[in-house]
């Protein structure tokens, strides 16, 4: 029989029975819309969380000291104290390491900020200009500060866009303003591009940026640096950069090979990796749910079509005895069980990008409906369809023609 | 061989059935041939095994001994698939109940032995299935269901499905089983048009004498057997037993 026909007679035959085909089909609908919103979710959370992680610098290095005495009882210094890294490790590694394209040490102090009768608490960053590279990070206004402003110790900043909304009134123009920060007066000659909170929450735009010297020399008065941070050439050689940093390290530190490193390296990546994995958990556990739902669609489409062809016994005999073949009813029935589920299967992709698109707006949760997510789902729903109605079909196809005419 | 100028011919025919641990034998050796064009009532008491016999020659059932051939064609060597397609192309079945699909419209439950024959296209379809519905008189009642018809109507969609596929031989058991007399004339009077006038064979199985009276041959069985087969000599027609019915039985 033709596919038009066996369609033909499935849709009659799902007509005939209207609300019991849609209970049916609800199991199907219920469980794929519930792969699509929960697949939305986590894809969703993982692509912000990502988004944010790479608005920090995608293939940022970041270098802090650590202590290499292991704690033999006494308090552990905290890593900020520690004074391991000097400007020669940042020099070490600018000349040797091949796989970074910046490299800037970096000291920051927390301090009260004064514009006339405006004050704002916040942290400045002493950086090199490589920084803001590293950061990926613009000016909407002004300048970025030049090398002999570095080596000059230059008393001038920039300004991060929520350390503007504090200290200024709305409209006013801060480039050229003068500030002050713990006392020393620091002169605006940047505003930077707005930034937005990080993966950790934190304002990224709270911040004062100003040449590394100056932050070290005049208001730290330190000699060693807190951190370096680098940028690698590209997302993918973050791994062997980090090597070849740790390597450099070693060397200019001159630890033994016993030695522990008295440094840390860390990567933009290794944190992308933590948060993802532990969103992927979240999707495969949330999917695993659905799956599980999709199943019990899928056994409540083939409890129907048992019921059905028990139902129908005497149409199968009365079929059978005007010619048709054991695989003629094998794929009538077959072709019901998988219309209902392709059915239910299209209304459950609606029904689950509706549901994402609800919880986007409501609950202002991100969600990211994916193209495998609907392509998956529909696969599934279809074979779905074809496994749980294949053994009520078969035995619908085996039934004798007389004892099937016989039932009452 | 022997079978060769006949449509239908049996030697020796047997059926058991397996109920348990007892075996029945609902029929033992049962010998008999058909040429194409007769009209041949089976009679017999009930559970003589008529129904059993028909199930056999409609290639609905398999014999358990015995050979059967169809058009000169060995049964029981068949798979499932052969038989199914036997009964599509060669053979009509008309049953006491008429068994129409429900909630079917009269053309869709006619067109349906169409359905199962590849070489038939949705157009020839329905136009033969409207052809049909127009021999037995239900030209003007295509689109009604089962249960907007009466019990004749329903027989007569039940033999227009049964003749869609211009099979060689109509199988009827008790088709007029259900319906008063006058309608039983009726439908009696449309078997023997196909008989006479499109030359079909017809095997008819019923156990009122007076429908027997209108068929050239009667088979009776008894217990499993043949117990007599007898030509009819003086055919009655049901279209004259239909005029003569008193007009006061049409109440
Ligand atoms: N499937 C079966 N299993 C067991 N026994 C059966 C089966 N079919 C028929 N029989 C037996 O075979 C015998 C003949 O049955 P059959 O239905 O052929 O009789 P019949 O002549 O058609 O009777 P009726 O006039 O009442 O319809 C009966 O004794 C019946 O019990
Ligand atoms: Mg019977």
């Amino acid at each position: 029989m033709s596919i038009f026909n066996l369609l033909r007679i499935a849709l009659k035959a799902l007509q005939r029975n209207k609300l019991r085909a849609f209970l049916t089909m609800l199991g199907i609908i219920i469980g794929v819309a519930a792969v699509i919103a929960m697949v939305a979710i986590g894809q969703g959370s993982k692509q912000s969380i990502q988004d944010q992680l790479s608005s920090m610098g995608s293939n940022m290095i970041t270098i802090r000291p650590s202590s290499n005495i292991s704690p033999g009882g006494g308090a552990r210094l905290d890593a900020s104290s520690l004074q391991t890294l000097t400007l020669d490790d940042v020099k070490a590694i600018q000349k040797q390491a091949t796989y970074i394209s910046s490299i800037s040490p970096a000291v920051s102090s927390k301090g009260q900020a004064i514009n006339g009768a405006f004050n704002w608490p916040t942290t400045i960053q002493g950086v090199t200009p490589g920084y803001l590279e590293i950061r990926d990070w613009k000016t909407k206004q002004g300048v970025v500060f030049s090398d002999e402003d570095g080596t000059s110790a230059a008393k001038v900043c920039l300004i991060g866009q929520t350390v503007y909304e504090n200290l200024f009134s709305p409209g006013d123009d801060p480039i050229g303003k003068i500030i002050r920060f713990n006392r020393i007066p620091f002169k605006i000659i940047g505003l930077l591009a707005e930034k937005g909170e990080n993966a950790f929450g934190q304002d990224q735009d709270d911040i004062i940026i100003a040449p590394f010297a100056t932050v070290q020399k005049r208001l730290l008065a330190i000699t060693y640096i807190q951190n370096i941070y680098a940028a690698a050439l590209n997302e993918n050689v973050t791994e062997q950069a980090t090597a070849e940093i740790s390597s450099i390290l070693r060397k200019t530190h001159k630890l033994k090979d016993t030695d522990d490193d008295d440094f840390m390296v860390r990567t933009q990546a290794e944190l992308i990796n933590t948060f993802s994995s532990t969103s992927q958990l979240l999707t495969v556990l949330l999917t695993a749910i659905a799956a599980i739902s999709l199943l019990v669609g899928g056994i409540g489409i083939m409890n129907i079509m048992y019921v059905s062809v028990t139902e129908r016994t005497k149409e199968i005999g009365l079929r059978m005895s005007i010619g048709a073949r054991g695989i003629d009813i094998l794929l009538q029935f077959l072709t019901e069980a998988i219309l209902i589920s392709i059915t239910g299967g299209i209304l459950g992709v609606l029904l689950g990008i509706s549901t994402a698109k609800l919880i986007t707006i409501f609950l202002k949760w991100p969600t990211l409906v994916s193209e495998s997510s609907i392509i998956l789902s529909f696969a599934v729903c279809t074979i779905t369809g074809v496994f749980f109605g294949y053994y009520p079909a078969l035995k619908a196809s085996r039934l004798d023609p007389i004892e099937a005419l016989r039932y009452e | 061989m022997a079978g060769e100028k006949y449509i239908l011919h049996t030697e020796h025919l047997e059926r058991h059935f397996q109920v348990g641990i007892e075996v029945v034998k609902a029929l033992k050796g049962v010998t008999f041939s058909v040429e194409p064009g007769e009209f041949l009532t089976i009679m017999g008491s009930s559970g003589s095994g008529k129904t059993t016999l028909l199930n056999i020659l409609g290639c609905l059932d398999k014999p358990t001994g015995g050979t059967y051939l169809l058009d000169g064609v060995e049964i029981s060597g068949l798979s499932r698939n052969d038989l199914a397609r036997l009964r599509n192309h060669k053979i009509g079945f008309v049953f006491q109940s008429y068994n129409l699909l429900p909630r079917t419209t009269a053309l869709e439950n006619v067109e349906l032995p169409l359905l199962y024959n590849a070489e038939i296209s949705t157009h020839e379809r329905k136009e033969r299935a409207i052809k049909a519905l127009e021999a037995v008189k239900l030209g003007d009642r295509l689109d009604h269901t089962p249960n907007q018809l009466s019990g004749g109507q329903q027989q007569r969609v039940a033999i227009a499905r049964a003749l869609v596929n211009e099979p060689v031989m109509i199988l009827a058991d008790e088709a007029t089983g259900n319906l008063d007399s006058r309608t039983s004339y009726e439908i009696m009077a449309l078997f023997q048009e196909l008989n006479q006038v499109d030359k079909k064979t017809i095997v008819f199985v019923t156990h009122e004498p007076d429908i027997a009276a209108f068929s050239s041959r009667t088979v009776f069985l008894r217990d499993g057997k043949v117990l007599k087969d007898t030509f009819n000599n003086d055919i009655k027609s049901a279209r004259e037993a239909l005029d003569n019915l008193p007009p006061a039985d049409d109440y």
